[in-house]
């Protein structure tokens, strides 16, 4: 079907990274030294590639958006990272965390990149310990373990509630030993606005000072972009609030492919929406649903009541609450992927049985693991997730369940990639959540840490070395150049229209209503009509953004709303590719649900006949649609099956 | 429907680096007790932009109390009055109808304004790139397993790790002092063996970077702990004392 | 040298000094016991501690501690109010777990200092300086704030009567009363915090050098408050 070459080793899956860390070109360390890299982003991935290739002697140019590399969102990621290091002596292994992943990603992922990162990430837990991540640990001494959703092994190293936060830290602080050996330059405030490309080839950015206002110019040999994901597209989500597409749109625009934008997903576990103002989703970590119990009544009137009000949810005596997770899916029961839970309790609230004032909530019950295992036990493993609840929501998840309702969360879509982590543009690589390479369709619970890290660490700096082999005698490129001059021009253009708009709207308002736009029609549930009027919903977003923003402010010294403004005209072009996507995928798969494909008992169906590929899209110039490309997915070595929670 | 109350909000506003500063007073109506301290600066700024006026600059990021990137000083105390929080995650059920809150950028010579109430805190990235790290690259760590650690120690040093460099400990001391963040560091890493090895000569660069930059003298306050949004121990500073005496001893 | 050019080891410079100054008052506070109970053993002991050269040599260290000390102070303090920045804060709360005494040890150290002008004059000058320009005798006048009575050809080992002399005036003994109270909670702070940067503390010392600090500063005054109202109010 395709004629796209995405670079897999040959020879059997276990063989394939070491055959070609085996064969591929290298740098000598004379030569390292005189090639630059770009690394944008300083979250798990590219904080740890810029280290690391920092530490093996290349000069690492790295940019961060926030005032320090610490900030990055990674550090917000609650539960934990898998590793196959069988500790736990339960039957884990490198091939079990490859099938488990690729069973959860809906067989829609690469059995090529994903064997690779089953087979890292061992490397990464040694490396972390090594840096002085404090894991969780047992009374001997050794790492604990906890288990996690779409596994039935413990293998998730944590530490406390807070493990994206120490594995960052440990990122960072290895990222602050390079920049105090001077191999890694450090740009903080700064957000990358377009890349430069010379003669097919990524060489170089252009960023805007965020304090300043001023456009800057950085050339390099190649550019990595560790940008993160797009799913502040839906405004509501549980990303940080200056997480954006922005880098990955503009390098789809200047025509690296973009894959698998529908692939978003939904997380099971996060605080309702309460009110019109709320700026974010929080996220409560999947790990609780280890202890908790997830329910709705099973008696419409007691949801009403719950509803209006006149009920608690301890009103509900045992025998009238429906464990439906537990019922549906007896094998996995609370611990299905989030795509199964998410849509599970969609199910539930489309049905009436939400259980808070809008409808659009479940319970995650305490009761049972307290009474199970005693109080201090649930709170030495969870007190600090329960006390953030509390501050939140002013309820106590000791004496009453907690109301959860799925977010959106994470993208497995991103920049294409290759098994290089190269994109469709020589020199540019994607790394972390920004490429689209090992989740599928959807991603299992602590795997996003892995894979940032993995690419970090122990990918990317072998790989980027079989490209930057030939470039050595490539001197450094000045940013006089032409290419640079056009692309800053480009990015000055926007801005002045930005400014010059001067209408009547607030960014915000604007981007509320793309959210809203989203969520509705592009969200949990898609359908063929839906999607077709979305699209049509996001276009008139588009003008409505083109013709009626107000910016207030000046184009130089700092303008967060300018800031702002220019994300947004990329999430709406985010949105709409995303909507693309979602329209042509006429399956159910991941977290992409086709309300038409889906079996009699609302399980989602994948058509592997026609949709086993990796649908990539091309930029096709400023209002045109996107050109479709499919990488297909050629499974040699799982056998491709419905995924089965239930037994 | 939650109750709402209505303030004053008397705020530091400040062009930039260069400008003086001065208080300006907004009214606040009808803002519900679920909105977040945050989320009510973005109601202010939804009005202002509305009234084509500049919206007041503040740092936030992930409003959920990790990042460390939110700062405020709200009625006399570094994210707010509430303690145990940081201002994302401060909700305005806490606050009084009728009352006059005010809001100031974090105030310390480390810590210069950039504007309105938005500080630049990079002086905490140039005390961490001065040693607080272990010196291993990537690749070569032994198996993780291979060094067993007392559960109480890696607790310990958990409960150091917890900092999220806001640097509320600095807002807060009258001293301009910086040693609750870096004794956090040097502390977690000392408590470990990986990071036994140079404990030394982290504790002797990061106290002299932490000098070089501007910070104060500790002088035992405890206005750091008692206001860290993390509940850092004051004992990591003691900590960090025994270490830098004992290297400067050996030298 | 770390003990100057470092911030930790100016604090150590403080600490070591301050513990030293500690000691001293101990020994002070102990001596003074004695007048109460005798008056020859007090006199013997101002006899021992007159113009003897150790007497001498430990009254320059004691000197020089409380240079060192004081001087430290003023540095320390100086440097903090240049690292807290030129803009103060509008509205400043401070947590209930902050002592007062801690954010107030320079405003403490003057008061401290400044009686203790006032006492060296009433006692030291009259007793060890003047043994060391070679008067044996001095006459007392009776003024506000020195002797409550005159008193002609008082020997300069006779401290005990210097006592009696000095304290029969009651505006004397509230001086010494509020330098007391200054004094203590200067120390509540001054021992723990000591302590504390010369590293000796973890979280379980934590309170329980807070709580010896407290009661050892208010055993200490209440040693000292004990002779001065004895010999004010009771004698």
């Amino acid at each position: 079907m395709s004629t796209i070459d995405s670079k897999i080793p040959e020879g059997p899956l276990a063989e394939k990274w070491t055959n070609y860390k085996a064969h591929q070109k290298l740098v000598n360390p004379a030569n390292k030294r005189r090639l630059d890299i770009i690394v944008v982003g300083t979250g798990l991935a590219g904080a740890s590639a810029a280290a690391s290739l920092g530490e093996m002697g290349f000069k690492v140019i790295n940019f961060c958006i926030q005032d320090s590399p610490r900030r990055a969102h990674s550090i917000a990621a609650q539960g934990g990272i898998n590793a196959a290091k069988n500790y736990q002596n339960d039957g884990d292994s490198v091939y079990r965390l490859f099938y488990d992943t690729i069973k959860g990603g809906d067989y829609r992922a690469r059995e090529a990149n994903v064997y690779r990162l089953a087979e890292v990430s061992n490397s990464i837990i040694d490396q972390c310990v090594a840096q002085g991540v404090p894991f969780a640990r047992d009374y001997g001494g050794t790492l604990d373990n906890r288990s996690f959703g779409g596994a039935q092994v413990s293998r998730t190293f944590y530490a406390k509630g807070q493990t994206g936060q120490q594995l960052l830290l440990g990122a960072y602080s290895a990222l602050s030993r390079q920049v105090n050996k001077g191999t890694v330059e450090l740009h903080t405030r700064c957000e990358m606005m377009d890349l430069v490309i010379i003669d097919g080839r990524a060489r170089g950015i252009i960023v805007r000072n965020l304090v300043t206002g001023k456009l800057e110019r950085y050339a390099a040999h190649a550019v990595v972009i560790a940008t993160g994901g797009y799913g502040n597209t839906y405004f509501l989500s549980t990303n940080a609030m200056s997480c954006n597409g922005s880098a990955a749109v503009e390098c789809w625009k200047r025509g690296a492919w973009f894959a698998n934008p529908c692939y978003v997903q939904i997380h099971p576990t996060c605080i309702p929406v309460h009110g019109s103002f709320q700026s974010k989703l929080t996220l409560m970590s999947e790990s609780l649903r280890n202890d908790g119990r997830i329910w709705v009544p099973k008696k419409l009137e007691d949801a009403k009541a719950l509803q209006e009000g006149k009920k608690k949810a301890n009103d509900i005596p045992d025998e009238d609450r429906d464990f439906y997770l537990e019922r549906r899916y007896p094998a996995f029961g609370n611990l299905v992927p989030r795509d199964v839970a998410s849509r599970a309790a969609k199910e539930r609230c489309d049905k009436g049985y939400g259980v808070n004032s809008t409808g659009l909530a479940v319970f995650l019950d305490f009761k049972y693991a307290i009474q199970r295992l005693g109080e201090d036990v649930v709170r030495a493993r969870y007190g600090n997730l329960f006390q953030m609840y509390e501050e939140i929501t002013d309820g106590n998840p000791y004496k009453t369940p907690m109301m959860i309702y799925p977010a959106i969360h994470y993208t497995m879509g991103g920049i294409w990639v290759d098994y290089e982590l190269m994109t469709s543009i020589r020199g540019l690589f994607a790394i972390g959540e920004c490429n689209f390479s090992d989740h599928g369709a959807n991603r299992l619970g602590a795997s996003a840490l892995m894979q940032g890290l993995a690419d970090g660490y122990f990918v990317l700096p072998y790989t980027i070395q079989n490209y930057l082999a030939d470039q050595i005698t490539v001197p450094r490129f000045s940013t006089d150049l032409p290419e640079f001059a056009e692309a800053e021009k480009n990015v000055q253009a926007k801005i002045d229209k930005l400014m010059s708009i001067q209408g009547d709207e607030s960014v915000d308002s604007i981007h509320k209503r793309l959210g809203h736009i989203m969520w509705e029609f592009v969200g949990m549930g898609r359908t063929k009509a839906g999607l077709e009027e979305g699209l049509k919903k996001i276009k008139d977003i588009r003008k409505e953004f083109w013709s009626k923003v107000y910016i207030p402010g000046e184009k130089t010294g700092m303008n967060t709303e300018l800031e702002k403004a220019l994300r947004v005209a990329d999430f709406i072009d985010m949105g709409e590719l995303i909507a693309y996507d979602a329209l042509q995928r006429e399956e159910s798969c991941g977290g992409h649900f086709r309300e038409e494909h889906q079996t009699e008992e609302g399980e989602a169906k994948r058509d592997d006949a026609n949709f086993s590929y990796v649908a990539c899209w091309k930029y096709n110039g400023e209002g045109n649609t996107p050109e479709l490309i499919k990488e297909d997915l050629n499974y040699q070595f799982v056998k491709v099956q419905t995924r089965n929670y239930k037994s | 429907m939650e109750k709402t109350i209505n303030f004053t909000l008397k705020v530091w506003r400040q062009k930039d680096a260069h400008s003086a500063g001065r208080f300006e007073s907004y009214k606040m109506e009808g803002i519900t007790g679920d909105t977040s301290f945050l989320e009510m600066l973005d109601i202010l700024n939804e009005k202002l932009v509305k009234e084509h006026k500049e919206p007041v600059v503040f740092d936030h990021d992930c409003r959920e109390g990790i990042c460390g990137m939110c700062s405020l000083y709200i009625n006399g105390h570094p994210h707010g009055p509430e303690g145990g929080c940081t201002t994302c995650q401060l909700f305005m059920r806490k606050f009084e109808d009728g009352s006059t809150i005010t809001v100031e950028p974090w105030r310390s010579a480390g810590f210069p304004v950039i504007k309105d109430l938005m500080v630049d805190r990079s002086a905490y990235d140039k005390i961490m790139q001065a040693g607080g790290y272990v010196s291993v690259n990537t690749g070569a760590a032994q198996d993780a397993n291979a060094i067993l650690i007392p559960k109480k120690d890696a607790d310990a040093a958990m409960d150091a790790a917890t900092c999220i460099g806001c640097g509320a400990c600095v807002a807060a001391c009258k001293n301009g002092s910086a040693m609750l963040f870096v004794s956090a560091k040097v502390s977690q890493l000392a408590l470990l063996p990986q990071g036994r090895v140079e404990a030394a000569r982290r504790a002797k660069a990061m106290v002299a970077k932490m000098q070089e930059l501007g910070f104060g003298n500790c002088t035992n306050t405890g206005a750091c702990a008692a206001e860290c949004p993390k509940s850092i121990s004051l004992s990591n500073i003691a900590r960090l004392n025994r270490e830098f005496i004992k290297a400067k001893l050996k030298d | 040298m770390w003990l100057s050019s470092s911030t930790v080891g100016r604090k150590v410079v403080m600490s070591v000094s301050g513990l030293f100054l500690i000691l001293f008052l101990t020994f002070h506070m102990s001596m003074n016991l004695v007048a109460i109970f005798s008056e020859e053993g007090y006199n013997a002991v101002c006899e021992f501690l007159g113009a003897n050269w150790y007497a001498l040599v430990g009254t320059l260290v004691l000197a020089a501690g409380f240079f060192v000390h004081i001087i430290y102070a003023f540095w320390l303090t100086m440097q903090n109010r240049r690292a807290r920045g030129e803009q103060r804060y509008e509205v400043v709360d401070k947590p209930k777990s902050v002592e007062w005494a801690s954010q107030n040890m320079l405003v403490l150290g003057i008061i401290v200092i400044g009686v203790a002008f006032f006492h060296l004059y009433h006692f030291w000058y009259n007793m060890q300086f003047q043994e060391i320009i070679g008067n044996h005798t001095v006459d007392l006048e009776q003024c506000a704030l020195g002797a409550g009575m005159a008193v002609d050809g008082l020997s300069v080992h006779n401290g005990y009567d210097f006592i009696v002399a000095m304290f029969s005036n009651p505006v004397v003994v509230v001086l010494y009363l509020i330098w007391f109270v200054a004094i203590w909670f200067h120390l509540t702070h001054g021992f723990w915090s000591a302590i504390h940067t010369l590293g000796w503390n973890n979280d379980i010392w934590f309170n329980r050098w807070k709580t010896i600090a407290k009661v050892y500063a208010t055993i200490l005054c209440l040693g000292f408050a004990f002779v001065a109202i004895w010999f004010g109010f009771i004698y």
